[in-house]
């Protein structure tokens, strides 16, 4: 079962336009919610006026006023209002004031116009250099949400030894996610016998979050929220953390009318308002000795985490711990600061952070090789970690590691050396097409940073069910990358049953076990190997009780859950998550094993840039990586192909353009994501390496392809014109002309 | 001006006639007055394709259609492309070739390589990748879309 192509559980369903996401389930009496926004970065809210002509009366109007419980939503840190009350601070130009719902979609929607806003405007700051310079302080006493830093060795004692010591600055933008199902809740609250029930269905990648959220948000216990994951289209981060805020508005609403509430939002509003990639600037300072031997690295790693601090602790300290990349080095210093802007708050984001400081250490690391009159194979082969060395947070590898080897693969595959060499000769000559080839080495932590999965302690279980078919019980939400599947394959492999008796239970609160949150790449090797815990569990349990006898057939199995059922009305087994003994870890020093293991990877990609327009067409593109063993190599290829296409997108053309903060090519047509004529067909070759941590040796493999595709493209546009400033994504045609004309210009 | 107009039309071979708002979509009539919730609205303003349908033969982003135009009209959604309980040769495909992921693209895409397919038979990779560039994904990086289309378009599963 493990290691088979097999057919995702809701692929009918989804070719037959059946599966149920928010917006079509069909809710009768439901009242449409719109919400109401600042137009301004900063300022107190001084009133809220509703202009004539709009009959208020037949509106459902919720302020801040009306909020139940804690005003406040719950996240790694409480800072942020669902709602900003008369009196309070507005934060950015999209902070939330008011929420109205109406019977006419169309009519809620006028009205939201005619809401107006009385504030009191404050001096706002909108970058990384106007927070960290203090401009104004907007957060805390130093506009920082967050600072780690993380030290081997001292850096410091080698700068003047060193035979080169080289430095960089590098910076990457905002990045949408750009789903294709915008944000959307449904919510019903029921009141009875003065108890308040709370209902949501929606667009989410973690129920249980959402599920805190209400809860504090009404003031309630456990058992009276109800969250439900829909099906859901597409998120990549951007459903992690934001469902708690229009979760908690939907619900506000259909509390207040009595009435089902839907909350969709249009295409703009989803883009304005919801979270994105952070921005990011990194500086690196590294030195080497006469042979390119890495000595020291100093990074400064700095990232925009607009108005509130919502997930940005956690992406600074992924970013932090990716920022050294794949090589050895014995003295490292990493400061990391997310700092806080009058911006619409970010949040996650495929990668989570490993992209941004990625970005930095896999340009600069081509920058040095041709510095050092080294080859970018050479310089990088030189230093890679290998099995006993020791990373920035003196975490140890452990398995057997050949980058060297992987990085070969990778270059084979694309036919680097023949391509480098032809394309040095054909960009001599006159025409307006240069050609490159490039690549990058990186990592990616699997599973929650440091003690993350320890403090999660998730649990996850199996149901046998009356028809004899067992059911798993999680709350892992499918987002199309394949849970559903992936962890059919998996209990199925535990159990040696056939893949068609093994299905996943709705994820719905009132149902599922609190398996962690669907991000950090850690749904199959985390939850994976708890499900197969509990599988096992299960099937001892039935054996124990005299309904099993091993060895069993799928027909044995099913008789003997069924009768299980009849006789004992529901028969179940939780697994919970076990810290591996070996695995140990301190939030206060940053040192010890930072993530359980890492994926590993070579990405190369052949460039065209067209000389006239300065557009470049990705001709190829190559994956290489080790991801332990491969539950459903098709699902998988698919996710590495996805996350290509996203890091490409990120390289070259997905810039978010901002006014005052906000932004406002907040459409298709303007934020251009890649179609199926801009991309190459994207080669992937998994190495298997089993790893223990996971099920049947499975490690995690989401967000892996995040990380690569933006500094193997720069690179292959060095090698294409030459040495050009190349620091920073996306490197749109406009950017890439400026930096052409740089070198012309002298 | 009437707040609402009768609309008869075609959809998916069964006749129907409804009253409708005169400034409806025909995405919305399709969604929230047929319940055929199968197309998707992903942008509503023509970029994204989530919304394709074929109309009187053409394939069309509804989100764009007002009402008034398709008067009489012939509409095909991706609900209309199985025989009863049988999936079309390219809905079996997407299911085995992986080509729908989240499968919030996946209406609008089966009904762009439809038309493609019914136009070009024996597509190449780039004739399918320009067939398909109304039609974003954000998922698949379209391979796996492309190898479903050359599997239904070899009739066999690859
Ligand atoms: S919804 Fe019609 S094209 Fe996007
Ligand atoms: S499968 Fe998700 S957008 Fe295409």
């Amino acid at each position: 079962m493990i290691g088979a192509s097999s057919n995702r559980k809701e692929g009918r369903a989804k070719v037959s336009g059946t599966a149920c996401y928010t917006d079509d389930k069909f809710v009768p009496g439901a009242i449409h919610g719109v919400t109401v926004r600042s137009q301004v970065p900063r300022g107190i809210l001084k009133g809220i006026h509703f202009d004539d002509g709009m009959p208020w009366s037949e509106f459902t109007i919720v302020t801040a006023a009306d909020i139940p419980g804690k005003n406040c939503v719950a996240s790694v840190v409480h800072d942020q209002p669902f709602l900003v009350g008369i009196g309070e601070e507005i934060t950015h130009m999209e902070q939330p004031v008011v929420l109205l719902a109406h019977p006419d979609r169309h009519l809620a929607e006028k009205a939201r116009n005619a809401v107006r806003l009385e504030v009191e405007e404050l001096p706002a700051i909108l970058d990384i250099q106007a927070s960290l310079g203090l401009e104004q302080v907007i957060y805390g006493a130093d506009n920082l949400l967050k600072e780690i830093r993380i030290q081997k060795g001292d850096p410091e004692t080698v700068w003047d030894q060193a035979a080169h010591v080289i430095e960089g600055e590098y910076r990457t933008g905002a990045q949408e996610q750009m789903y294709l199902e915008t944000n959307a809740m449904v919510a019903v609250v029921e009141q009875a016998a003065a108890e308040t029930r709370v209902t949501v269905w929606g667009s989410l990648q973690c129920p249980y979050y959402v599920h805190t959220a209400l809860k504090q948000l009404f003031g309630l216990p456990d058992d009276r929220v109800r969250v439900v994951a829909m099906e859901m289209g597409g998120a990549f981060g951007g459903k992690e953390d934001y469902p708690s805020v229009n979760g908690g508005h939907a619900a506000l609403l259909a509390w207040k009318s009595g009435k089902p509430v839907k909350l969709v939002y249009d295409r703009e509003e989803d883009l304005a308002c919801t979270t994105k990639r952070h921005p990011s600037r990194t500086r690196l300072k590294t030195a080497f000795d006469a042979e390119g031997q890495l000595l020291a690295i100093a990074i400064d790693f700095v990232i925009d985490g607009g108005a509130y601090a919502t997930m940005s602790p956690v992406v600074l300290s992924r970013g932090a711990l990716h920022a050294a990349g794949v090589y050895r080095c014995p003295h490292v210093q990493v400061h990391a600061r997310a700092v806080a802007t009058n911006t619409p708050p970010p949040g996650a984001f495929r990668g989570f952070g490993a992209p941004q400081s990625l970005f930095a250490m896999e340009r600069h690391m081509d920058v040095c090789a041709r510095k050092l009159g080294l080859d970018p194979v050479g310089l990088r082969r030189k230093n890679f970690l290998r099995r006993g060395d020791t990373m920035a947070t003196g975490q140890v590898i452990r398995e057997d590691l050949d980058l060297g080897g992987l990085m070969d693969r990778a270059l084979d595959e694309i036919g680097y050396r023949d391509k480098r060499a032809a394309f040095a000769l054909t960009n001599e000559e006159d025409g307006p097409i240069k050609r490159g080839v490039g690549f990058s080495v990186f990592m990616h932590g699997c599973g929650f940073t440091g003690s993350g999965e320890s403090y999660l302690a998730s649990v996850a279980g199996v149901e046998g069910l009356a028809d004899g078919s067992v059911s798993i019980l999680a709350a892992s939400t499918e987002m199309g990358q394949g849970k559903n599947t992936v962890f059919s394959q998996i209990v199925a492999e535990a159990l040696k049953l056939p893949y068609e008796m093994v299905d996943v239970a709705e994820v719905d609160t009132d149902r599922v076990p609190n398996s962690g949150p669907t991000v950090a790449s850690r749904s199959t090797m985390m939850v994976g190997r708890i499900l197969e815990d509990a599988a096992i569990g299960f099937k001892q349990s039935l054996v124990q009780q005299g309904f099993l006898q091993e060895p069993y057939t799928a027909d044995s199995f099913r008789a003997g859950v069924r009768q299980a059922v009849a006789t004992l009305g529901s028969v179940k087994c939780y697994g919970q998550y076990h810290k591996p003994a070996d695995i140990a870890w301190d939030d206060a020093t940053y040192q010890g094993d930072a993530y359980p293991t890492y994926s590993w990877a070579c990405y190369a990609a052949e460039v065209a840039v067209d000389l006239d327009i300065y557009e470049v067409k990705v001709e190829e593109f190559v994956t290489v990586q080790e991801v332990g063993r491969v539950v459903n190599p098709r699902l998988a290829g698919g996710q590495i192909e996805g996350g290509v296409a996203q890091g490409i997108g990120w390289g070259l053309w997905e810039e978010v353009t901002t006014q005052q903060g906000r932004m406002i090519n907040n459409q298709m047509t303007n934020y251009i994501i890649p179609t199926s004529a801009d991309l190459p067909r994207i080669k992937v070759v998994f190495l298997e390496n089993a790893h223990p941590a996971g099920p049947g040796g499975a490690k995690g493999i989401g967000e892996l392809p995040m990380d690569g595709p933006a500094p193997a493209l720069l690179n292959a546009l060095v090698d294409a014109l030459g040495p050009l400033r190349l620091d920073e994504v996306p490197m749109t045609p406009d950017r890439l002309m400026d930096r052409c004309e740089e070198v012309s210009h002298g | 001006m009437a707040d609402r107009i009768t609309l008869t039309l075609k959809v998916n071979g069964e006749d129907r006639s409804l009253s409708v708002h005169p400034f409806a979509r025909l995405l919305d009539v399709l969604r929230e007055d047929l319940h055929l919730t199968g197309t998707k609205e992903g942008c509503g303003e023509g970029e994204c394709g989530a919304c394709t349908v074929l109309l009187n033969g053409q394939v069309v982003n509804s989100c764009l259609v007002p009402v008034v135009q398709v008067q009489g009209a012939e509409v095909i959604t991706v609900e209309g492309l199985a025989q009863g309980e049988n999936l079309s040769s390219l809905q079996a495909a997407f299911v085995t070739h992986n080509g729908a992921q989240c499968g919030f693209c996946t209406p609008g895409m089966l009904i762009a390589a439809t038309d493609l397919l019914n136009r070009c038979p024996n597509p190449t990779d780039g004739e399918i990748r320009d067939g398909l560039a109304g039609n974003l994904c954000r998922c698949t990086g379209y391979s796996k879309i492309l190898d479903a289309v050359h599997s239904a378009a070899d009739g066999v599963a690859r």
